[in-house]
C-alpha cells in the first residue's frame, strides 16, 4: 500500500531511477488519463463540448478526445444541453448500455435543472432524477474552461477512488446497481417523474 | 480601368413588373373572386384591429380545400407557398357590448347606455400564412374554425393542397388536437404517441413536478408551495438541511 510507504524514502528512491507504486495508483492513474467521452449532445451546450474538443481548448491534454460513437466502449457520458422528456428514456438507456466504471457529467443549466425551460412541459427537470451524477457544471452554456474544470475534478475523483475495503469504489461493490430503470412514457408525463432511488434533492423546508 | 458602376434604375428600357408585383388585390376582392370561382364557399373577412393590421380569410371548412386551391392557382394570386401553419385556442367568452337604447325616464325620452353580454363559445382556429414566391407578394392569411373545442375539432387538412403544410398541421394535432381530415400521416411529431393531453391548448395544466425548487418566485412559487411542509416557526437558510451523508452512500 501507498501510505504505508515514507514519502521521503520514495522520492529518493525516485531520484535513484527506481519508481516504487501500488496497484491502485497505477489503476486509477491509467484510468483518469484515458477517459473516453460518449459522442452525443443535446442542444448548445454540445456546441461548447465540440470546442473543448478541437484544438483551442484541447480536451486531449488531458486524456478525454477519444469520444466513442458506441455506448460500450464510454466511460464518461457528458449530458451536454437540455434533455426532453421525450430524449430521457434514451439517456438513460445509454447509460444503461455504458460498461463500468462509468461516470456522468451534468453539463450546463438545462442538464441540472431543466434551465430556462424548466416550467415547460417537455422538459425534464434535471437529468439526476433518473442516473447518478458525478459532476455538475453551471453555466448556460458553460464555457469550455468550465468543462475542462469539470473534467479535472472527475479526474480527482478517479484518483481517489479505492480498490479494496470498506469505502471502495461503487463499480466494484456487486451490491450498488450499475443499470437504472428506464422511464416509461405516461399519458400525461414520464412513469416514474424521477427514480426515488437516485434523486435525493436537498430537504427544503420553509414557511408555508 | 474600373468598370463604370451600373445604376439600376425603373425609367430605363426595363420591362415594366407585373401589374400584380406593385399591390396585390384587397382582400375584399379575393373574397368575391374566390366566393364566385368555388360555388357554395362562404368566406369572412376577420378583421385584425392594431399595429400589424393583418385581417385574414375565414373560410368554410367545407370548402377549404376548393378555395386553397383557387389561392394557389389563380394567375392573378398564384399563393404558392404556404410559409406557417399554426393553432389558436379560443376558450368561451363573454364579449360586453353597451348599446345606446332610447328609454321613457320621467316622462323625458333619453339616450340611455344598455350593457349586453354576448357568449361567445370556445373554439380551436388553424391559421395558414401564404405567400406568392412567382408574384413575391403576401401574406394572403386564412382561418379555418372548429364548431367547438370537446367533441367537435375537426377541420380539412390543406396537406394535398401544400405540401409544406404537414409537419405543422401533424404539429397543430399535436398541441392543440385539432383532427386534420385528408392528412396523408397525422400522428403527434413532437410528443411521445402515448402522451394524451394537448398542451398548447389554454386549459392545459401540466404535471406538477415542482417538488424541489431551491429559489422559487411568481408562478413557480405558488406551485412549490403545494409540496411545503408547514414550519410556521422556523425561516430563512437554517432550514436547508443538508443530506444525510450516510443516506447517500
Amino acid at each position: 500500500m501507498t501510505e504505508q510507504i515514507d514519502e521521503g524514502l520514495r522520492s529518493e528512491l525516485q531520484r535513484q531511477g527506481i519508481w516504487v507504486t501500488s496497484m491502485q495508483e497505477l489503476y486509477n492513474w491509467g484510468r483518469q488519463n484515458s477517459i473516453w467521452p460518449l459522442q452525443f449532445g443535446l442542444a448548445c451546450c454540445a456546441i461548447e463540448m465540440i470546442a473543448t474538443a478541437a484544438s483551442r481548448y484541447d480536451i486531449a491534454r488531458f486524456g478525454g478526445e477519444i469520444f466513442r460513437p458506441s455506448p460500450r466502449q464510454a466511460d464518461l457520458m457528458i449530458v451536454a444541453g437540455t434533455v426532453t422528456k421525450k430524449m430521457a428514456p434514451q439517456i438513460v438507456r445509454l447509460y444503461n448500455q455504458m460498461p463500468d466504471p462509468k461516470y456522468v457529467i451534468s453539463m450546463g443549466a438545462c442538464a441540472i435543472s431543466g434551465g430556462p425551460f424548466k416550467q415547460g412541459y417537455n422538459v425534464l427537470k434535471g437529468i439526476d432524477r433518473y442516473i447518478p451524477v458525478d459532476v455538475y457544471i453551471p453555466g448556460c452554456p458553460p464555457r469550455p474552461e468550465a468543462l475542462l474544470h469539470a473534467f479535472m475534478e472527475l479526474q480527482r475523483k478517479i484518483d481517489s477512488q479505492k480498490l479494496t475495503g470498506t469505502s471502495k469504489a461503487e463499480h466494484l461493490d456487486p451490491t450498488q446497481p450499475s443499470e437504472f430503470p428506464v422511464p416509461a412514457f405516461g399519458a400525461h408525463d414520464l412513469e416514474p417523474p424521477a427514480n426515488p432511488d437516485v434523486f435525493h434533492p436537498l430537504k427544503i423546508e420553509r414557511q408555508s | 480601368m474600373a468598370a463604370e458602376p451600373q445604376i439600376l434604375s425603373s425609367s430605363d428600357g426595363a420591362a415594366d413588373p407585373p401589374a400584380s408585383l406593385l399591390a396585390m388585390e384587397s382582400l375584399e376582392e379575393i373574397k368575391a373572386r374566390a366566393e364566385a370561382a368555388v360555388p357554395g364557399a362562404k368566406i369572412d373577412i376577420v378583421p385584425n384591429p392594431g399595429p400589424a393590421n393583418q385581417p385574414s380569410l375565414l373560410i368554410d371548412n367545407g370548402h377549404a380545400a376548393a378555395i386553397a386551391r383557387f389561392l394557389r392557382d389563380d394567375p392573378a394570386l398564384r399563393l404558392d407557398f404556404c410559409s406557417n401553419a399554426t393553432g389558436v385556442d379560443w376558450l368561451e367568452r363573454t364579449a360586453k357590448k353597451t348599446v345606446k337604447v332610447k328609454k321613457m325616464i320621467d316622462g323625458v325620452e333619453k339616450d340611455v347606455d344598455e350593457a349586453t353580454e354576448e357568449k361567445i363559445p370556445g373554439y380551436l382556429e388553424a391559421v395558414y400564412h401564404l405567400y406568392s414566391i412567382a408574384l413575391k407578394h403576401g401574406p394572403v392569411i386564412i382561418r379555418m374554425r372548429t364548431a367547438d373545442r370537446a367533441e367537435g375539432t375537426r377541420l380539412p387538412s390543406l396537406t394535398p393542397v401544400y405540401r409544406s403544410a404537414e409537419f405543422q398541421e401533424r404539429e397543430i394535432f399535436d398541441l392543440y388536437g385539432i383532427r386534420l381530415d385528408g392528412h396523408p400521416d397525422l400522428r403527434r411529431i413532437l410528443m411521445w404517441d402515448e402522451f394524451k393531453d394537448y398542451p398548447m391548448r389554454k386549459d392545459y395544466r401540466e404535471p406538477d413536478d415542482y417538488e424541489f425548487e431551491p429559489t422559487p418566485h411568481d408562478e413557480v412559487l405558488e406551485k412549490a408551495r403545494k409540496h411545503y411542509s408547514p414550519r410556521p416557526q422556523l425561516d430563512g437558510a437554517e432550514n436547508i438541511t443538508p443530506r444525510n451523508e450516510a443516506e447517500t452512500r
